[in-house]
């Protein structure tokens, strides 16, 4: 049996309390409790272990980007203890051997739990059905099916989805981009967007898609998650749907609610993204969104892409941004520190509505006896600037380089057993 | 100049506008030597960096170069760096090892003059000759200039720029410098054809080309690709010519004085009709060799012009 306490931790800020662990799980939360191994809190915050519905690994096929091993332990810094892996991978997750292959890397390595998310189509084609059943079945348990990157924009091939998973509880997390008003689409359309000579990117392109699939999600009585939500109109569109009792969830990326469009005035593609950055009124919705509910979670969009996928000229450049070792101090410079919402609800939106919306179980608890010991202990009161070449990633696209952001991960506990302890990396086996 | 490159029209200032202006007028007087030559950029190298063919811009750009006396060095990229292999980076990077005191650089890709700039690949100086849908800002000098040789002061004039705002670069960058001139711009063209934005623009649209000729004391044509018709930016060429075509019956209802500009090339029977592009009116031919001149005045500004100079004249 192996014991220990996390000693002097504020469970969501609160008072400072004692946690015993044991054999993985919470055995007792007190004061003054003692044990043969301590560690040592520092009077720090702390959270369930953060859960991501929105990851890209990029293994199998561009493992020059990102692998399991090195997108979980990028998770592991930014205080993750679960991360659900996209599908567009190369081949493409949409056969329950390549979701078992993921996710066995994520058990091998044990810095995070991997969950696979199995694509909706067969290739990302948007063409035909992928065995969803079999990726349900399968060792990987898959719940959540998205054709992320790609929109399943055709509306029979999306009520069909929405209904066959059904059948084992399944989650069609959309890609909101009607395809043909976003052709050739580089940044936010809007007057700098005319200005700059690039290609827009229409709010209407998000919010017609995700309009059409509330009303399909309420026609056949599904669960729809939007992914990445953008535009104040998207933030309307679901709080109307929520409040028809719609089975709708939506998610919003960190850097969705710090980063304007005016940062593509630098012609920088770090800064290119899908859905693209958006207007300070589309930040200003999201971040309201986040606080009264309509928006559920926080999802990284967390993309490596390899240097010279950045290091190029605009519209040939990838889109996508890092964000797992960044996505708990952006939310709290956006949310906490301007007063917007709490660490409960910072809670809420990081982990336990993301494992409620993936199905996944034994993450997003709460902090009580006999639940499993995912934690993050966080100091809110250190401050940090972002350095790309410090990421645990193997891709070095974080638009947050050179800026300073507060707090810092100090530890993260996957079952009991620390990943991150002092801030870095734990080697394995010590704690388990 | 206040900046070591010209990205953007909106990189000059009037001052600067009319120092590049003013420099092109006295500089004019050299290409009507026997000897159309200045010594100003000797053992200066230039590179025209062209990932888009445009033999006329290179070719003016070129001209432009060597009557300063620089070294000239044509790099052409055709078919995109990407296609090729080879990245802006890495083609940066040459340039910056072979010495280019200058790049002019044409490309298709928006913003990449700008990256080339502001990348610390390489240090010389950057002129953007054209880059995708988003400037050319040494046409829209050219065009002022020549402007300026028929109306005079350009202070209160009215230009009107008609057609496919939304793909023209140069649009964008005529926008930006008549407003710095102090000229009144009206942009028409079809709705389909006017960006996102453009109410917040420094200069008026409107949708009606018959409503706008009264005024003008210059009508700019813009290119406007058959093409766009199959992306449903307007029903047929036919329509397009009728609404929104500079022909003679129009061309009539212009000032007297008012002239008739393209940037080229020219879609002869589409945005244009032939006797109106060879009408005594058109200044379409003199455009091309004030495009000279006015390259000449940038590349002495940015790198001749040392800070004493004020007079190209006082240098040869």
């Amino acid at each position: 049996m192996s014991t220990f306490i996390l000693r002097n931790v504020r469970p969501f800020g609160g008072d400072a309390v004692d946690i015993a662990v044991t054999d993985g799980l919470i055995t007792e939360i007190g004061t003054g409790l003692s044990g043969e191994e301590v560690v040592d809190g520092g009077g720090h915050l702390v959270l369930p272990g953060l859960v991501d519905l929105h990851t890209h690994l990029r293994e199998p096929g561009r493992e020059d980007a990102e692998t399991v091993r090195t997108g979980s332990q990028a998770a592991a810094l930014g205080g993750f203890t679960c991360v659900h892996a996209m599908a567009n991978t190369d081949p493409v997750a949409d056969t329950a051997g390549v979701v078992e292959q993921v996710y066995r890397l994520g058990v091998e390595h044990g810095y995070c739990d991997v969950q696979p998310v199995g694509a909706v189509t067969v290739g990302l084609a948007g063409e035909r059905l992928a065995e969803l059943g079999a990726m349900a079945t399968s060792a990987a348990g898959v719940r959540v099916f998205s054709d992320d990157g790609k929109c399943v924009s055709d509306a029979v091939l999306m009520r069909r989805a929405l209904e066959y998973v059904k059948a084992f509880d399944g989650v069609i997390a959309q890609h909101a981009q009607e395809p043909r008003l976003t052709e050739g689409a580089q940044m936010n359309e809007g007057p700098l967007s005319g200005e700059l000579g690039l290609t827009g990117w229409p709010a209407v392109a998000e919010e017609a898609i995700i309009a059409r699939d509330v009303l399909l999600a309420e026609h056949v009585g599904s669960r729809l998650h939007v992914c990445h939500l953008s535009t104040r109109g998207s933030v309307e569109i679901v709080r109307w749907a929520k409040s028809r009792g719609i089975d709708v969830t939506a998610e919003v990326t960190p850097h969705h609610l710090l980063l304007t469009d005016d940062l593509v005035r630098s012609y920088d593609p770090i800064y290119k993204v899908n859905p693209p950055l958006r207007s300070p009124d589309d930040v200003q919705a999201v971040r309201e969104g986040l606080a009264d509910g309509t928006i559920d979670i926080v999802a990284t969009d967390h993309a490596p892409h390899p240097m010279e996928d950045k290091e190029c000229e605009w519209n040939v450049a990838a889109f996508g941004m890092l964000g797992l070792e960044t996505a708990l101090s952006v939310v709290q410079q956006t949310m906490v520190d301007t007063g917007a919402i709490g660490w409960e609800r910072v809670a809420e939106a990081m982990s336990a509505a993301p494992a409620r919306i993936g199905r996944v179980s034994g993450h997003g608890r709460p902090l009580a006896v006999g639940e499993p010991a995912n934690l993050v202990v966080y100091d809110p009161t250190a401050r940090r600037t972002v350095e790309a070449a410090a990421s645990a990633s193997l891709s070095r696209n974080t638009p947050y380089a050179g800026l300073e952001l507060p707090g810092r991960v100090v530890a993260t506990f996957l079952r009991g057993r620390a990943t991150v302890l002092d801030g870095a990396l734990f080697s394995e086996g010590a704690l388990s | 100049m206040k900046s070591s490159h010209l990205l953007s029209a909106a990189d000059l200032d009037r001052d600067d506008a009319l120092r590049i202006l003013d420099t092109a007028e006295e500089l004019l007087s050299v290409a009507q030597r026997p000897i159309k030559k200045l010594p100003t950029l000797r053992g200066r190298t230039v590179v025209n960096l062209f990932f888009e063919d445009s033999t006329r811009t290179r070719i003016s750009f070129e001209a432009a170069a060597k009557r300063l006396s620089a070294d000239v060095i044509n790099f052409s990229a055709k078919g995109s760096s990407v296609s090729k292999g080879e990245s802006l980076k890495d083609t940066a990077l040459t340039l910056q090892a072979m010495g280019a005191d200058a790049v002019v650089i044409r490309h298709s890709a928006s913003g990449a003059p700008h990256r080339l700039a502001t990348s610390r690949w390489m240090s010389g100086s950057v002129v953007n000759a054209g880059d995708g849908t988003h400037e050319h800002p040494t046409q829209a000098l050219l065009d002022a200039f020549t402007m300026r040789r028929h109306l005079g002061d350009l202070e209160g004039k009215s230009i009107t720029i008609v057609g496919d705002v939304l793909h023209s670069r140069v649009a964008r960058s005529n926008a930006l410098l008549l407003h710095t001139l102090g000229a009144e711009v009206t942009l028409v063209a079809p709705p389909t054809l006017l960006p996102v934005g453009v109410e917040t623009w420094p200069v008026a649209h409107a949708y009606d080309l018959d409503a706008n000729l009264e005024k003008a004391d210059a009508v700019m044509m813009l290119r406007v690709q058959r093409e766009r018709m199959n992306a449903s930016y307007f029903p047929s060429a036919r329509e397009y010519s009728r609404r929104f075509g500079l022909d003679t019956a129009r061309m009539n209802r212009m000032p007297e004085h008012a002239i008739v500009m393209h940037p080229g090339p020219m879609n002869r029977g589409m945005e244009i009709t032939a006797d109106v592009a060879d009408s005594p009116r058109s200044v379409i031919v003199e455009q091309v060799t004030n495009g000279v001149a006015v390259r000449m005045a940038v590349l002495y500004l940015l790198l001749g012009g040392a800070a004493d100079a004020d007079s190209p004249e006082g240098n040869a």
